[in-house]
């Protein structure tokens, strides 16, 4: 019954985040493309994504952080990872430039998967692909855990 | 810099701000209800690491999630015509855009919504600086591919 609680709570907020996705235009690359094209024709847009995503974000995290309990009535732990080191600025300079070469990051792939296009499919299986090769380097590296 | 009157109107701006508004929504309640981050690429990046170190644990509630997510768009198409998409790269780029987003994303623990919505919203340094980075690396790679190759790939 739980796990269902589970479930069903988790499905609502993908859809959610998708239909934001959709109406903000992060799922069309073109914006996210005149978006990081500061230096050409800018299209500011997605700053104002990122605007009222924070808005809503920080209010909700703020009043989150006041409770020790979720709905479902389990523990709530929010994230306490505060290193900063090459791994975080590696990735992230890698990140950047496949964001760039696509105007596409994760979600929106999923996204325009969903929507039956062929470049969401490619790119999914691309993301799984250099996913599954982190997974693979980092098993070499601690074959025990 | 110039800015695109024709990409950026009221009404663009109305959407992006209502749409992202429903992400940052969307990332409360997935905390609040299951206690959980909404980072599409740790959650994704998760079920990998399980099928390729072969650990019995199960996918849970990442797929329902997952598939939220995947069916958006049919769902917005049962109220509205989706709006249009517009490709920026053929198939090489996508292919190699795609495996370095998987890898870094991996690496840096995130992408735009775990450290872009949620890292920031809980005023995360950490994620002020993966921020920072793929922002940065992004607009060079747009400038790169725009102006000086002629976005050839």
């Amino acid at each position: 019954m739980k796990s269902t609680m589970h479930w069903l709570t988790a499905g609502l907020a993908g859809l959610l985040l998708g239909m934001g996705l959709i109406l903000s235009g992060m799922a069309n690359p073109e914006k996210v493309i005149g978006f990081l094209n500061v230096t050409g024709l800018w299209d500011p847009s997605l700053g104002l994504v990122m605007g009222g995503g924070l808005v809503i974000g920080s209010l909700g995290f703020a009043l989150l952080r006041q409770r020790r309990l979720t709905l479902l009535g389990e523990p709530l732990n929010l994230p306490t990872n505060r290193t900063i080191n090459g791994r975080l600025i590696g990735g992230s300079v890698l990140f950047g430039i496949g964001w760039g070469l696509t105007g596409i990051c994760p979600g929106p792939g999923l996204v325009l998967l969903g929507a039956g296009l062929d470049a969401g499919l490619v790119y999914v299986l691309a993301l799984l692909a250099g996913m599954g090769l982190y997974s693979l380097i980092e098993r070499q590296r601690h074959p025990y855990q | 810099m110039t800015i695109d009157w024709n990409a950026f109107n009221v009404t663009t701006a109305i959407a992006a701000m209502l749409g992202g508004a429903m992400i940052g929504a969307a990332a409360v309640w997935l905390a609040w209800a299951n206690g959980r981050i909404a980072g599409i690429s740790g959650i994704i990046g998760h079920m990998v690491d399980l099928v390729v170190q072969r650990k019995h644990e199960a996918f849970g509630w990442r797929v329902a999630f997952l598939v939220g997510l995947i069916v958006s768009p049919l769902v917005w198409r049962m109220f509205a015509p989706l709006p249009e998409v517009h490709e920026q790269t053929g198939l090489i780029g996508l292919v190699v855009g795609g495996v370095l987003v998987g890898l870094g994303t991996r690496y840096a623990n995130g992408c735009t919504s775990g450290h872009g919505i949620c890292g920031l919203s809980r005023l995360s340094l950490r994620s002020l600086v993966a921020v920072g980075c793929f922002m940065g690396s992004a607009m060079v790679t747009v400038f790169l591919m725009r102006q000086l190759l002629g976005g050839a790939l």
